[in-house]
């Protein structure tokens, strides 16, 4: 099972607490689209979209790229998914390192108590 | 019984991993210096790794160098730095310099009751040096590791 950091996960929840943004995510899922798009899809102004792209952004949901004066926005989940799985790989090693730092501590305690 | 081991990023730069080892500070910090003792259980064996070398002066300024081999790889990993800080038993700090962009590894002992949480911080130079680890699988980089993260991935794709 995947084990999202908790504060990667709430960021994630934050973002995703709100329509219009669960709306650009469920846009964006069909293709990418710049700022501007976004905005006029959404009936909002410019700057209320760059806000809601940011929360979206610092989540890792969504990347951006600023091309010219268009910036345009993409689903990052990809992203999230790869850390997400590379920090369980990551939790899997320390694990296994840890239940065999386990034994050698168990051994040493033996002995210690042995040579008392 | 065992406590989990606890894996989180918790900040643009830093990694940390904890545990808590059955055991008192100055055994758990005794297997964490100790090179013949490391060699036990740094590279675990379900993972396919063995250790063809390890050199540890635990003292502060003092310098490591742990090589491993993995059936699966024609060429030994080598890792090695240096120690910032040992301070027995509840501390030590290294460098990982086997990576121009490599973190420094903290690790502290709190004894409670007989048992020792155990939390390691990585910390890298910059975010760009922790995605870039993240993205190449660098930390702990063994075979088994892509291929668990190949399977993770390849769920993540399915669902």
């Amino acid at each position: 099972m995947v084990q999202y950091s908790t504060s990667r996960l709430d960021a994630s929840f934050a973002a995703l607490s709100d329509a219009t943004r669960r709306g650009v995510l469920e846009r964006l899922g069909r293709s990418e689209a710049s700022i501007s798009e976004l905005a006029d899809r959404f009936h909002m102004t410019l700057t209320g979209m760059k806000k809601h792209v940011g929360v979206l952004e610092q989540a890792g949901l969504v990347t951006t790229e600023k091309v010219g004066r268009v910036r345009t926005c993409r689903l990052g989940l990809r992203r999230l998914e790869e850390e997400a799985a590379w920090i369980e790989a990551h939790r899997r090693l320390w694990d296994a390192r840890f239940d065999a730092l386990d034994q050698v501590v168990d051994e040493l305690k033996l002995k210690e108590k042995a040579d008392d | 019984m065992t406590s989990p081991t606890t894996v989180e990023r918790t900040s643009d730069r830093e990694l940390v991993a904890t545990r808590t080892v059955n055991g008192p500070a100055h055994l758990v910090f005794e297997a964490w210096t100790r090179p013949e003792l490391m060699m036990r259980w740094w590279a675990p064996k379900s993972f396919g790794i063995t250790f063809l070398s390890c050199d540890i002066d635990a003292r502060t300024g003092g310098s490591y160098r742990m090589v491993f081999g993995h059936p699966a790889s024609d060429q030994p990993m080598t890792f090695f730095g240096r120690y910032i800080e040992v301070t027995p038993p509840s501390r030590l700090v290294w460098t990982n310099e086997e990576d121009a962009d490599g973190a420094v590894t903290t690790v502290t002992f709190e004894e409670t009751d007989g048992q020792t949480r155990v939390v390691v911080r990585d910390l890298y130079p910059s975010k760009q040096a922790l995605d870039a680890a993240i993205a190449s699988g660098s930390t702990g980089a063994w075979p088994e590791q892509f291929e668990a993260l190949d399977d993770l991935l390849g769920d993540l794709d399915a669902g």
